[in-house]
C-alpha cells in the first residue's frame, strides 16, 4: 500500500471491520453498540471487549481506528455519551468523531490527548464554523458535508487550517447532515437522537393495486412494479406528489461513488476519502474497499487506474458525482 | 411527558417572541404584518431577518429599520434572526452585517457564533442544542436565550429549563432563558438544495423565486395521498402546526421563560392572543385550541415531538 489519499473504510460490525482491514483500508471508522453512534442499527457495533479486539487487529497492522460518538445527546442523559468517549481513550482509539458540542466540550477538556475529528453531522459548510471548532474544540480533521462542489471542496481545504475529510462512496441524503429530523416526523426516529434514518424497524411493504409500496412509519415513501428494484425508504428519496405530480422532489434513489474524481480531490487538498456503509455486508465492504485502494494505489504509482464496477451495489443500481458534480442543487 | 394534572390553567408569568417570518411575502404583505403586529399583538418580542435563504434578503432589508423602529415604540424587544445555512462569502459577509447591525442577534448557524465572539445572542431552534453539555457551553459563549430544536421532547425542554436555573449567569448578568416553540411549522430539514426551484425543474440560482407563490409552504403528499410536509425554498416544515397550549403552564412552571410563536399565513394576532390568554389562566388550553381551529383552516394540529414520539402524530380534534 502506498500513501495517496488515506483511505477510511467502514466497520460495521467486527467481521467487517476485519474486511475493511483486509482489503486494504488504512483507517477504520466504528461505533459502539449503543446510540450514542450514528449508525446504531440492530445487529451492527461493538461492545468494549470487541473494540478492544478490533483496535488491536487494526494496530497489529499499522492501520488506524477511529471510533464515532457522532449523535446528539438528549438533555439529562449525557452519560453515555461521556463513557463512549472515555473508553475510546483507554481503549487507544486514534481518534474519536464527534458531532455535539456538548460531547465535543467534555472530550476536549477531559481527554486533550485524544485526536478529535468533527463528525459530519456537525454540518460545518464554511470556514467560520470550522475556524469555530478548530479554535474551541482542537479538532484535527473535519468531515465536509455532501453538500459542495468540487470546486467549493477545493477553497474551504485551501483554508481550513485542519485536515479534510470527504465522501467518496456509499449513500448519500440531499439534507444538510445533522440538521434533518424527517426521519423522526414520519416514524419517531432519527439520525440525530437515535442514530437511525428510517431504522427497518419501521420500515413495511404492502401490495397495492399490482404494484409493491414501500412505508416509512405506515407512511407510502414509493411505490414500483413487480420486477422493478425497490429503494429503501430513505425520507429524502421518497418520490412525492407535487401540485398533483409525482416527483422525487429532494433527489432520485441513487449513490455517491467518487472513483473518478480522485486525482481532483487529492489536487484539493483533500487528506481522507471515507466510504459510507458501516450497515453494509462483509461482502459489500470488501469489493468498495479493494476497488478504492486498487484505484489509490495506482494513483500513487502513476499507473493508469483500473476501472470500478460497483453499479451493481450502488443505491438504486444507480451511481451519482452527487453534489460533487456542478449544477446538482 | 406531562402529568395531565398540571396541564389546567394557572397564570404564570413567561413571555411571547414573535420568531421570524421563514416563508418569502411579497414586501407590501409583511409591511402590513408587521405593523399589525406592532399595534395589536401582545407579544414581548418579534424577530426579523431572513433564515431560509441569502436570495430573498434584498427585498425586506431596508424596511427592517423602521419596523424595528415601530416595534420598539410598542415596547417590544427586535432580534435580528441570521441564516441557517451559511455557505458562500456573500453569505458571510451578510452574518457578519447583522451581528453589526445594533440588534440582538438570533444564531441559526455555527459560523454566527464565530462572528460573535461571546457577545450576547439567542441561540434559535435550527442549532443543535439537544442537552445540557451544549446549552452550558452556550451559555459560557454568551447565549443569554436558547430556543431547543423541535425533536426535543416537553420532557427533555423541562430538563433543560431545570438545568439553565443552575447555570452560572451569562453576558447579561441574568439566567439563560430557554424558548419553547408553540405555534407554527417545525423546521424539519435544511438542505443545500432549493426544493422550490426543483418543483419547477429550476435551481437555487435560477430559482425565479418561485417560493413567493406559496406563502405557507409548498404541501408534499405521499403517492397514498397522506400529508408529508410543506417545502419552503431550502427547508422542509411539518405539514401541521404545533399548538402547544396544553404544554405551557407545565413548560413554565418547569422555568421556560418564553414560548415562540412562529409567522403562518393566518391571523398572527388572534393566535397571539390565543397564546397569551392561556399564559395568563384566561383560557384552558382545550379551549384555546377549539378556538385555534377556525384560524387556521384545513391545517392540522401536530404535537408529536413534544410527546416524545413521531413528529407528525396530531392532536386528535
Amino acid at each position: 500500500m502506498t500513501k495517496y489519499l488515506e483511505l477510511v473504510c467502514p466497520g460495521g460490525t467486527p467481521a467487517a471491520f476485519r474486511a475493511s482491514v483486509d482489503a486494504g483500508a488504512d483507517t477504520v471508522y466504528c461505533g459502539f453498540r449503543d446510540v450514542t453512534n450514528a449508525r446504531n442499527y440492530p445487529g451492527l457495533n461493538f461492545d468494549r471487549e470487541e473494540m478492544a479486539e478490533a483496535i488491536d487487529y487494526a494496530h497489529q497492522r499499522g492501520r488506524h481506528v477511529l471510533i464515532a460518538i457522532n449523535t446528539f445527546p438528549r438533555a439529562g442523559e449525557m452519560g453515555p455519551w461521556r463513557q463512549a468517549v472515555d473508553d475510546a481513550a483507554s481503549l487507544g482509539a486514534d481518534a474519536v468523531i464527534l458531532a455535539d458540542i456538548g460531547v465535543l466540550d467534555y472530550a476536549a477538556s477531559r481527554h486533550p490527548e485524544l485526536r478529535r475529528h468533527l463528525s459530519v453531522q456537525a454540518g460545518a459548510s464554511n470556514m467560520l464554523s470550522l475556524d469555530f471548532y478548530r479554535e474551541n474544540f482542537g479538532i484535527s480533521r473535519a468531515v465536509l458535508p455532501r453538500m459542495f462542489e468540487l470546486r467549493e471542496v477545493a477553497s474551504l481545504v485551501a483554508r481550513m487550517g485542519v485536515e479534510a475529510e470527504t465522501f467518496a462512496f456509499g449513500s448519500f441524503g440531499t439534507m444538510t447532515e445533522g440538521r434533518c429530523i424527517l426521519s423522526s416526523y414520519l416514524c419517531g426516529k432519527s439520525p440525530s437522537s437515535d442514530g437511525a434514518c428510517a431504522p427497518a424497524e419501521c420500515v413495511t411493504y404492502a401490495e397495492r393495486d399490482g404494484e409493491e409500496r414501500v412505508l416509512l412509519g405506515g407512511m407510502t415513501m414509493n411505490s414500483f412494479a413487480p420486477g422493478e428494484p425497490a429503494s429503501y425508504p430513505t425520507p429524502c428519496k421518497a418520490r412525492l406528489m407535487v401540485r398533483g405530480e409525482p416527483m422525487y422532489i429532494f433527489d432520485e434513489p441513487e449513490g455517491l461513488n467518487a472513483h473518478d474524481i480522485l486525482p481532483r480531490l487529492k489536487e484539493a487538498g483533500v487528506t481522507a476519502l471515507k466510504i459510507e456503509g458501516r450497515q453494509r455486508s462483509r461482502a459489500y465492504v470488501t469489493q468498495v474497499v479493494r476497488t478504492f485502494r486498487a484505484a489509490l494505489d495506482a494513483l500513487a504509482e502513476g499507473r493508469p487506474v483500473p476501472p470500478a464496477d460497483l453499479v451493481g451495489i450502488t443505491e438504486g443500481g444507480k451511481e451519482s458525482l452527487g453534489a460533487y458534480r456542478k449544477g446538482w442543487r | 411527558m406531562m402529568p395531565a394534572g398540571l396541564t389546567g390553567s394557572k397564570r404564570t408569568g413567561a413571555g411571547l417572541t414573535l420568531g421570524p417570518l421563514l416563508f418569502h411575502w411579497p414586501v407590501e404583505k409583511r409591511r402590513d404584518f408587521y405593523a399589525r403586529i406592532a399595534d395589536e399583538a401582545p407579544v414581548d418580542c418579534v424577530h426579523l431577518g431572513e433564515v431560509i435563504c441569502s436570495k430573498r434578503a434584498p427585498f425586506f432589508e431596508r424596511e427592517i429599520p423602521a419596523i424595528a423602529e415601530r416595534l420598539k415604540k410598542a415596547g417590544k424587544q427586535v432580534v435580528l434572526s441570521t441564516l441557517a445555512l451559511v455557505t458562500t462569502e456573500r453569505e458571510i459577509a451578510e452574518v457578519r452585517a447583522a451581528c453589526d447591525a445594533g440588534y440582538l442577534v438570533e444564531v441559526n448557524d455555527v459560523s454566527c457564533l464565530r462572528v460573535l465572539g461571546g457577545r450576547p445572542h439567542v441561540v434559535g431552534p435550527l442549532m443543535n442544542v439537544f442537552n445540557e453539555g451544549a446549552l452550558s457551553y452556550m451559555v459560557r459563549g454568551g447565549a443569554v436565550r436558547v430556543v431547543p430544536p423541535p425533536e426535543v421532547s416537553a420532557a427533555g425542554i423541562a430538563t433543560l429549563a431545570r438545568a439553565a436555573q443552575g447555570m452560572d449567569k451569562g453576558a447579561m448578568d441574568q439566567s439563560v432563558e430557554i424558548e419553547a416553540f408553540a405555534f407554527g411549522r417545525q423546521v424539519l430539514s435544511i438542505a443545500m438544495r432549493c426544493y422550490h426551484a426543483r418543483s419547477r425543474g429550476l435551481t437555487k440560482d435560477t430559482c425565479q423565486f418561485a417560493c413567493e407563490a406559496d406563502p405557507d409552504g409548498l404541501p408534499l403528499a405521499t403517492i397514498a395521498d397522506e400529508p408529508f410536509g410543506v417545502v419552503n425554498g431550502i427547508s422542509v416544515l411539518s405539514h401541521g402546526y404545533v399548538a402547544a397550549f396544553a404544554q405551557m403552564a407545565p413548560l413554565a412552571a418547569a422555568g421556560v421563560a418564553r414560548f415562540r410563536l412562529s409567522p403562518q399565513d393566518c391571523d398572527m394576532v388572534a393566535v397571539a392572543k390565543l397564546a397569551r390568554s392561556v399564559l395568563d389562566g384566561a383560557r384552558e388550553p382545550t379551549s384555546a385550541l377549539a378556538e385555534l381551529r377556525p384560524l387556521i383552516g384545513a391545517v392540522p394540529v401536530v404535537d408529536g415531538y413534544l410527546r416524545g414520539v413521531s413528529g407528525r402524530e396530531t392532536i386528535p380534534a
